[in-house]
């Protein structure tokens, strides 16, 4: 018994300790709406600080607020305005971009911003100079499709050819072709522009194979440096908390706290209950369910504006059956969008007409959602002579996505419209990474299956291009007019043409093709509590913290 | 008693190489794979072919194991595919947080547990034994995310009596001496750092503790409730004795004899129970490396933390064998 009381005698010290810093600690921020640490609670770890080597929301998000790119997103939307540069200009056939730097502008290890650093960036991109560093920067061969020396997976020429610097504040890059993503993909976090000073003092390029891992110089670990609103401070790797510390030489908008902390808290439970106890000040990803009574408690839910899409995937080649359109319209025609977007996706989410979101150039607007008729479904499948269809339906487990919150629920509901037109459906879960995503992607195992995508700027041809630009395991889609179409769409360089172009591809993915079935696009949201200002909800998930302030 | 430790501390190296075998070839027989679990929506097949060659995860699997034997052989576990770390450096950072905490829950569960399973014995069939028998009943079945959920809802949210995760508010500015948070406040004398890292550790030990508490006292009652049955209590009692005598010289030392088993093989059972605890209460410890990397199919991580934990778990035994010789001298290696 004397445990017990000795016990209890603990709990109530430690337990007055513990509310007089729940008073005065890390809740408090400072007054006026200027200084003080704001806490935010990410559900996952970066990855490194590299944004070349970065390729999840996880480790964009600490690179977001130490670097800049040559353009940037306005906030809250995935428009094109000014970052490192106030001005880019493409020559007649869009080879030859010829950038306007912002003078002035100095990196954290306080060395010069200009076009010679521009230059520096570009080579380094370029040049990278082996495999494992390739397979690292994910963003960088998708974009520009190859290197000097391709070590790994990218086999093409790269897109970029050379950078030149005529004066310190002009910067001309040169491709070998046109593309459409530009000048959209220059915003990329993954190209934004490092000190070329600590880039090559703390190795960034020595990415290293070691046993069956990557790892990385110490200029991704402990020295990332760029010219953003904040300085890298420290990552403790025991705690797994971020610092970064306001960076009071910035060219633009000063942040208004003076330190930005990251503590990252992968249950979302415990983020929930962190905030609700007031030892961080937001966090992301709410779950949908909790939007309502978070903002009854007096948590603010800033819901992002949609930016991606979540679709029913179909495999043509692994089910003969499927390669019939009239079998995948009938799938179409079967499945209730709307009931499932009203019940099973947060307030906000939509059904999708085609594989983009509305505010991405190149969506169609005279589409119109394919209707939910299982009579119609049913007579398509009679036609086709598949009254008797069975699929595999794959769907992940263990896993939430912004596009998919809840994927067995959300297979719950297609599943049974399926049943409900007379189509046999086997469920087959997979965990995420144990083996669902080999089996979509790669293997191709799967009949039907749920997966979808985030925007990572303002591109039909990174939505459509990424989903149906080739011949993938995930669709069996062999129909080389479809591929022919879309790259003729991402090489139409003018913007009117650009647009118009994939309208079409959109039109004839639903109406020619139908490889796969968009359901929705859904927003995720982020949650602070009562007094913190000026963080905007960015539908690429692109949010900027120096305009946050706590009041 | 030399050559017994001797014997058994070699016997452990052809079951740590058979254990590194079997999980080496388990791992990859599991479906899904670092590379997929890196790429997430970005993989694309090429992508997870160009990982798994580059990482030489294409590789027959006997040269991949014959390659990791020889790393391992030389001190070299590899680095975390999730975070590039060197997962032995991890380990060592996580292995801190993971002992204060089931110390400390085991400390809670052998501090109530061995005298409420004396006192349900004692009373057997009472209202104190009922109670008991309910309530560690109840503590079996209980999922001990659940109660460390409810335990932070009314602790942490409600009352604000105690924090909600974490090993250390934000502000706390602590020395790191020994990677003990609580030790290392002392030994710096940032008492208000041991103080918050204790703080810290209530609700997650409390949490934690039920698992090996419930078992400790339903084998404690079991055990005493035999042991006062035995011939020499009888004759103890019967040859005039004081109660307290009997109790503390003849039943209680050997009814702690499977007792001391039973909490030996519980440090098995607590790491299970720290992976749920940890993840409730974002410990940062050993269980939430495991946790992360089954998920995402660290390979190295797994095998490092499999074989250590095995390493572990047979010395914990042979301690426990050892102990025996030492609570009862009839025992003789």
């Amino acid at each position: 018994m004397s445990a017990l009381v000795a016990a209890a005698a603990l709990a109530v010290t430690l337990a007055a300790c513990a509310t007089s810093e729940r008073e005065d600690g890390a809740g408090e921020g400072g007054a006026g709406g200027s200084g003080g640490t704001l806490v935010f609670g990410a559900p996952g770890a970066p990855d490194n600080f590299d944004p070349l080597f970065a390729q999840d929301g996880e480790t964009f998000r600490p690179a977001r607020q130490m670097f800049d790119t040559l353009v940037t997103y306005k906030q809250g939307t995935s428009d094109l305005e000014g970052g490192l540069a106030t001005e880019w200009t493409p020559n007649a056939d869009f080879t030859e971009w010829t950038f306007t730097l912002r003078e002035g502008v100095k990196f954290h290890d306080g060395t010069d911003f200009n076009a010679e650093a521009v230059c520096f960036n570009f080579n380094r991109w370029v040049n990278l100079p082996n495999a494992a560093a390739q397979t690292q920067a994910i963003y960088y061969s998708d974009t520009f499709e190859g290197f000097t020396s391709n070590q790994a997976s990218a086999t093409g020429t790269p897109v970029y050819n050379s950078c030149t610097a005529p004066d310190p504040a002009t910067a001309v890059v040169k491709l070998n072709k046109a593309k459409g993503a530009f000048p959209a993909a220059f915003g990329l976090t993954s190209l934004s522009m490092s000190s070329p000073a600590a880039l090559q003092q703390y190795d960034a390029d020595k990415v290293e194979q070691s046993g069956e891992a990557f790892t990385y110089g110490a200029y991704a670990t402990d020295h990332p440096t760029g010219t953003g609103p904040f300085k890298f401070e420290s990552f403790d790797r025991t705690s797994n908390v971020i610092t970064l510390a306001r960076n009071d030489d910035y060219w633009g908008e000063k942040a208004k706290v003076e330190k930005l902390i990251f503590k990252v808290i992968p249950d979302e439970n415990a983020r929930k209950q962190e905030l609700q106890a007031g030892t961080i000040d937001g966090y992301d990803l709410p779950s949908p369910a909790d939007w309502e009574s978070l903002e009854s408690e007096g948590f603010q839910v800033l819901v992002r504006p949609v930016f991606n899409i979540l679709y029913l995937g179909i495999n043509q080649k692994n089910n003969p059956a499927l390669q019939d359109l009239r079998v995948r319209q009938a799938i179409a025609y079967a499945t209730d969008r709307e009931s499932l977007v009203r019940t099973q996706l947060p307030e906000g989410a939509v059904v999708a007409t085609q594989f983009l979101p509305e505010t991405v150039d190149g969506y169609a607007a005279d589409l119109q959602p394919i209707p939910y008729d299982p009579e119609k479904a049913k007579q398509l499948l009679a036609e086709a002579g598949q009254s008797n269809l069975t699929v595999n339906f794959y769907y992940p487990t263990e896993v939430s996505r912004p596009y998919m919150p809840n994927p067995t629920n959300i297979f719950t509901a297609l599943a049974e419209n399926l049943r409900q037109a007379g189509i046999t459906v086997n469920p087959v879960p997979q965990p995420w990474a144990g083996g669902y995503l080999d089996s979509v992607t790669a293997n191709g195992t799967h009949d039907l299956h749920l997966l979808g995508w985030t925007g990572d700027y303002n591109d039909a041809g990174n939505f459509v291009g990424t989903f149906f630009g080739r011949n993938k395991p995930e669709f069996g889609l062999t129909d080389p007019a479809i591929f022919s179409e879309i790259a003729t769409a991402d090489s139409t360089v003018d913007p009117a043409g650009h647009t118009a172009a994939y309208e079409q591809v959109n039109r004839d993915l639903m109406t020619k093709y139908l490889p796969a079935v968009p359901v929705s696009s859904s927003p995720p949201a982020l949650v602070v509590r009562e007094g913190v200002s000026g963080l905007i909800p960015s539908p690429l998930t692109d949010e900027r913290f120096y305009t946050v302030s706590k009041g | 008693m030399l050559r017994f430790v001797l014997r058994r501390l070699v016997q452990v190296v052809p079951t740590l190489l058979l254990l590194s075998l079997l999980v080496f070839a388990w791992l990859r027989s599991l479906p899904g794979g670092p590379a997929s679990a890196f790429l997430g929506d970005r993989a694309t097949p090429e992508r997870i072919a160009e990982l798994n060659r580059v990482l030489g995860l294409d590789q027959p699997i006997f040269v991949q194991y014959g390659r990791f034997l020889g790393r391992v052989l030389t001190g070299d576990f590899g680095a975390s595919t999730i975070t590039g770390q060197p997962v032995l450096a991890e380990i060592g950072r996580a292995l801190p947080a993971t002992v204060e905490l089931s110390v400390l829950a085991l400390v809670i569960a052998v501090a109530l547990g061995i005298p409420l399973g004396y006192l349900a014995a004692q009373h057997r069939g009472g209202p104190v034994d009922i109670a008991t028998v309910i309530g560690t009943l109840i503590g079996v079945a209980v999922p001990v995310f659940f109660l460390g959920y409810l335990l932070k809802a009314f602790f942490a949210v409600e009352l604000g009596w105690f924090p909600p995760s974490g090993r250390l508010s934000i502000d706390v500015d602590a020395t790191n001496v020994t990677g003990f948070v609580v030790l290392d406040g002392l030994l710096t004398r940032e008492f208000d750092a041991s103080l918050d890292a204790l703080s810290h550790l209530v609700l997650p030990a409390v949490a934690l503790a039920t698992i090996p508490l419930a078992v400790i006292v339903r084998i404690t009652r079991a055990s005493v409730l035999d042991v006062l049955g035995s011939d020499f209590v009888r004759t103890a009692n019967s040859k005039g004795l004081a109660p307290g005598t009997v109790r503390s010289r003849h039943v209680l030392r050997n009814a702690l004899l499977p007792v001391s088993t039973t909490i030996g093989l519980q440090v098995g059972l607590l790491l299970a129970g720290a992976v749920l605890t940890e993840k409730v209460f974002v410990w940062g410890g050993i269980g939430t490396l495991l946790a992360d990397a089954i998920t995402l199919k660290d390979y190295p991580r797994l095998q490092a933390l499999l074989l250590l934990g095995a390493l572990v778990y047979v010395l914990v035994n042979l301690l426990v064998d050892l102990s025996y010789a030492i609570i009862d001298p009839r025992v003789r290696l």
